[in-house]
Formats: C-alpha cells, sequence, structure tokens
C-alpha cells in the first residue's frame, strides 16, 4: 500500500530545517507549488525525487517514507506550539522522542486527547447555549400562555367587571389563542423535525454543512450549466435547512456560469491568482470569486479553501470547514476574524494572514470583504452581508500573524481586548 | 395618595392584565415597554414598586436592575421579576442582580397580587 503521509513528513521535516517551501523546492529543481502538492501529500513521490529532496533535508529517505518518528514529533511540535506559560525545547525534539519515544508517545497522545476534548466542549456549548429557535418559540409559548392565563383568570374571577373591559379581555384572549396556536404548532413542527432527522439534534447548519461536505463541495450538474433545481436535496430534514442550501445553491449555479470553470482552470494551472485580480478577470464582484474559489474542484487549487458567511448581526449562514479552522455556528465567534472585521469597512477587500489560539497553530490567510447584499429601496439602510475566503498559508511565508480565538470560552489569549467572558480553560478545565 | 407601580412589561396583553388587577386592588399604575430608557423612567416615575420583565427590547431585565442597583437611591425600591426563563441559573443572575421576588411565567393572578403585597408591606415596615 502506497504511504500517503509522506509529503507530510517532507513538510514537517522542512520546517523544522528552518527551510521555506521555495528554498527547497529550488534545491531539488521543481516548482514551489508542485513541491506544494507533494507536501499536502497530493502528489506521489518517488526515486530520485525521494533522495534528493531527502538530501536536501539532511535525513535517510526511509525516513520520510517511513516516518513514525517525524509523525511523533509533529504530533510533539504541535503540543509544544499549545502549551500556555510553558516553553518547550523545541530544537531538543528529537533528541527526546529517539531517547524516550514511551514518554514522548505518551505527551502527543495526551495533547491529542487534550484537542479532541476542546474541540467537544467546543461543540457542546455552542449547541447548549445557542439553539436561539428553540429559545425564541419556548418564549413566545410561555409569554402568551401567561397573558390567556392572566387575562382567563380576571373575566373567571371579577364579578363586577365592566362590560368594556370584558370585551377588552375577550378581544386579548382570541388574540393570545391565535397567537398561542400558531407558536405552539412551530415548536412541535421544529421538535418533529428533531426527531425526525436520524442523526442526533443539529441546527440546520449543521445539516447544510454535511449535505455539502457529502458532495465534497462540488456539482458537476451545475458546471454542465444545470440550474439549482437540479440538484436533490437529500438528507436535509429541516425546511431552514433546505432553504438556506438552495441559497448557496443558487449562488453556485450563477457563479457557475460567471466565472466558468474551463476557464478558471487554465488560470488557475498557472498559479493561485490574487481574487482581486480575478475579479477584474471576469467582471465579476468581489464575493462572486471568494465564493468561486471555496467551491471549485480541489484538484484544480494549489491549497484547500474554507469559506464563512455572516450577516451584519454576526450571525454564521455558511460554513465550508477547513482543518484547523473552528468558528462557533450560533454567535460568539471571536471578533476578530476579518469576517466580522469587513462588516464595518464595507466595499473594502480585507486581507489578512491570521493564527488560530487553542488549536495546532493553525495559520491561514483570508479574504473577507463585506458588501451590500440587498438594497430595499431609496433612503434605507441596506443589509449587509460578510464572506470569508481562508486557506493555509501559501509558499510566501507567514508575516504579521493576527490572532484569533474559537470563541472566548475556550480561547486562552489572557490580555484580549476583546474578550467577553472568561474562559473556561483558564479556571483549569 | 395612591400607592404607585411602575409595569415594564413588553406584551400589551400581559401589561393590561396586570394593570387591571392592580388598579382594581387601589394601585396606580404606569407602564413602559421599552428596555433601553427604563432605568430613567423609573428614576422620574419614582414609583413604590417596580414589576420588570426579563426580555424587553433594547436592554434586558437583568440589565437594568444592575444598572438600578448602581443608584444610590434605588437600593430599596422593590423590584418584581417576571421570566420566561425560570432555570435556577436565571434565579441566581437575578438574585445576584438585585431582585426582591422572581417569578416565573405563565404564573397566577394570585401569585402576582400576593407578592406584590408583600413585597410593599415589606418596603413599608423597612
Amino acid at each position: 500500500m502506497r504511504d500517503t503521509l509522506t509529503g507530510s513528513r517532507i513538510r514537517e521535516r522542512r520546517q523544522i530545517s528552518g527551510l521555506r517551501q521555495s528554498e527547497l523546492a529550488k534545491r531539488v529543481g521543481i516548482s514551489p507549488s508542485y513541491l506544494n502538492l507533494i507536501e499536502h501529500n497530493r502528489r506521489r513521490i518517488g526515486g530520485k525525487l525521494l533522495v534528493d529532496i531527502a538530501e536536501a533535508l539532511d535525513v535517510e529517505p526511509s525516513l520520510l517514507t517511513q516516518g513514525i518518528e517525524a509523525t511523533l514529533i509533529s504530533a510533539l511540535r504541535e503540543a509544544a506550539a499549545d502549551a500556555v506559560g510553558q516553553r518547550a525545547e523545541v530544537d531538543g525534539l528529537e533528541e527526546f522522542a529517539s531517547r524516550f519515544p514511551g514518554w514522548a508517545g505518551v505527551l502527543a497522545q495526551m495533547h491529542q486527547r487534550v484537542v479532541s476534548l476542546e474541540r467537544t466542549v467546543e461543540t457542546l456549548s455552542d449547541r447548549l447555549t445557542h439553539d436561539p429557535h428553540l429559545a425564541a418559540s419556548m418564549h413566545e409559548v410561555l409569554t402568551t400562555a401567561a397573558a390567556i392565563r392572566s387575562t382567563a383568570s380576571i373575566l373567571a374571577d371579577t364579578q363586577d367587571i365592566e362590560i368594556e373591559w370584558q370585551d377588552r379581555f375577550h378581544k386579548n384572549l382570541h388574540q393570545d389563542a391565535e397567537r398561542l396556536a400558531e407558536s405552539s404548532k412551530a415548536l412541535v413542527s421544529y421538535l418533529d423535525e428533531s426527531d425526525a432527522a436520524k442523526t442526533p439534534r443539529s441546527v440546520p447548519l449543521e445539516e447544510v454543512e454535511s449535505f455539502f461536505a457529502a458532495r465534497n463541495y462540488g456539482f458537476p450538474e451545475l458546471e454542465a450549466g444545470g440550474g439549482a433545481e437540479s440538484i436533490a436535496l437529500d438528507g436535509l430534514n429541516t425546511a431552514t435547512a433546505r432553504s438556506v442550501a438552495q441559497e448557496i445553491l443558487r449562488w453556485c449555479a450563477e457563479d457557475a456560469v460567471a466565472i466558468p470553470l474551463a476557464d478558471l482552470k487554465q488560470i488557475l494551472a498557472k498559479g493561485e491568482p490574487d481574487p482581486i485580480t480575478l475579479a477584474q478577470r471576469f467582471a465579476v464582484d468581489i464575493p462572486t470569486v471568494l465564493r468561486r474559489l471555496a467551491f471549485v474542484p480541489e484538484e484544480y487549487l494549489t491549497r484547500p479553501a474554507g469559506l464563512a458567511l455572516c450577516d451584519a448581526s454576526g450571525s454564521v449562514l455558511f460554513l465550508k470547514p477547513l482543518p484547523g479552522f473552528v468558528m462557533p455556528r450560533h454567535g460568539e465567534a471571536c471578533p476578530l476574524w476579518p469576517l466580522f472585521t469587513a462588516l464595518s469597512r464595507p466595499l473594502v477587500p480585507v486581507r489578512k494572514q491570521i493564527a488560530q489560539l487553542g488549536r495546532s497553530a493553525a495559520e491561514f490567510e483570508c479574504h473577507a470583504y463585506a458588501w451590500p447584499h440587498a438594497v430595499p429601496g431609496y433612503d434605507q439602510d441596506p443589509a449587509y452581508r460578510s464572506i470569508m475566503l481562508v486557506r493555509p498559508i501559501g509558499e510566501e511565508g507567514a508575516s504579521a500573524l493576527t490572532h484569533v480565538g474559537a470563541n472566548c470560552r475556550v480561547c486562552p489569549s489572557r490580555d484580549c481586548t476583546s474578550r467577553r467572558e472568561p474562559s473556561i480553560l483558564s479556571e483549569g478545565f | 395618595m395612591s400607592r404607585k407601580v411602575l409595569l415594564i412589561e413588553d406584551e400589551p396583553n400581559i401589561a393590561e392584565a396586570i394593570r387591571f388587577l392592580l388598579t382594581r386592588e387601589g394601585w396606580q399604575v404606569e407602564t413602559h415597554a421599552e428596555g433601553s430608557d427604563a432605568v430613567q423612567v423609573i428614576q422620574s416615575a419614582a414609583p413604590d414598586l417596580v414589576i420588570l420583565d426579563v426580555m424587553l427590547p433594547g436592554k434586558n431585565g437583568m440589565d437594568i436592575l444592575r444598572d438600578l442597583r448602581e443608584l444610590d437611591d434605588m437600593q430599596r425600591l422593590p423590584v418584581l421579576m417576571l421570566t420566561a426563563r425560570g432555570q435556577s441559573r436565571d434565579r441566581e443572575m437575578a438574585e445576584n442582580a438585585g431582585v426582591s421576588r422572581f417569578m416565573t411565567k405563565p404564573f397566577s393572578n394570585a401569585e402576582v397580587l400576593t407578592a406584590v403585597r408583600d413585597l410593599h408591606a415589606q418596603a413599608s415596615r423597612a
């Protein structure tokens, strides 16, 4: 069986050696973009090129192809990077791993477990705290019930109530009964949809994510000119999820016409262009380009792409995740994400390099843009939306990183002026 | 001089029912449905008691209560809080904010009347 992680080990070794991707590529006589594909395990490597790379990295080729130690070292480096208030001797990692492989394994395993637990905390706190539909429905039902109970009780218990008051309360009672019927129906239908779902209770956005992930964010039917309605919405159990998915599919269909895949493929083959350049080339707006790059088949890109979309309240409307890119689905995300900062500078393209705290030092290049999504009419404020394309930092390397967290509850940053609430991590979780 | 209660509630039919009940009990009832200026309204109305909803437009009842208790002359003002959220965490938050009595929706008219009478009697004795 082909070892699928040789590229990751090359990347790991290159980083240990302090070599830039472009430097290593030059030494072994290949293009940086080709090396990038190798490092992301998307191109096979063997023979003379493997030997050359091993030589340039000053390691045995077998270490790159077998590489248990390299994988372990990678995990230990992640543990060191995530440590708070403790500086590990990163230079001595290899010696530590080779002298105490058992302890090194335990440390790596514990770190993986911490990361996994942090993810669980994020997911659970996201779900428990934020099911806005349920909270709003319950509030509506209870408030209406309170009004009915109080009014009915007045009518039943007050002997000498004036006729005008009686009429008024009967009218209120009728209004509230209607309201209660509607809100109860909505609540029951919402809970029914939850029960009908095959997976444990999920919010609509999670369903939408699963729907697109199952199709690998690619729709050959739309690339061939088909409309959004040609896509079957399998697996979407709630009306909300279906509606959100349909809107996104409509964009995909429109974007596929505005930026034809064949033309885009030719451009991408020559290297990844800047989104603004692409927008000018196809005479489209920036949101179209950012969406298109997130939904183009992955094999055409040198690096994977994630996407986030929110409205002016910061509510996330769509997420295409990426390994290491964590953003809560319902509010309470870190306001330092360019997705949100773009909202304060509408129509200004924002580009930032991001390091996500609390993770394995995941670093991303983000392009964000806020624009008036809908214009209601003259002299009325437009409804803004913001979109952000998220990609791993490319061969140009990281500089001037902005640090962001997932959300305050699980963010280790101590001196953040944007903090809304204490981190549970600082309380010894 | 009649006793005055200020009812801050954005649900008009609840406000109307409570206003009716308390008026018949001899209270002068003023109503207000907005959270953002509630503290100023309380200060200018100078009521003997406040009935305060939690979910209000502009500012929620918990924040209003906290801001109110920061004011020197509002430390002892009886505040009856009404909310659809009756979890112990909400009750605790209300107590920390300085609530006098906490009542969850849907409440009965008798409960509201009893609470208002009790709170007023306690405040009068103090």
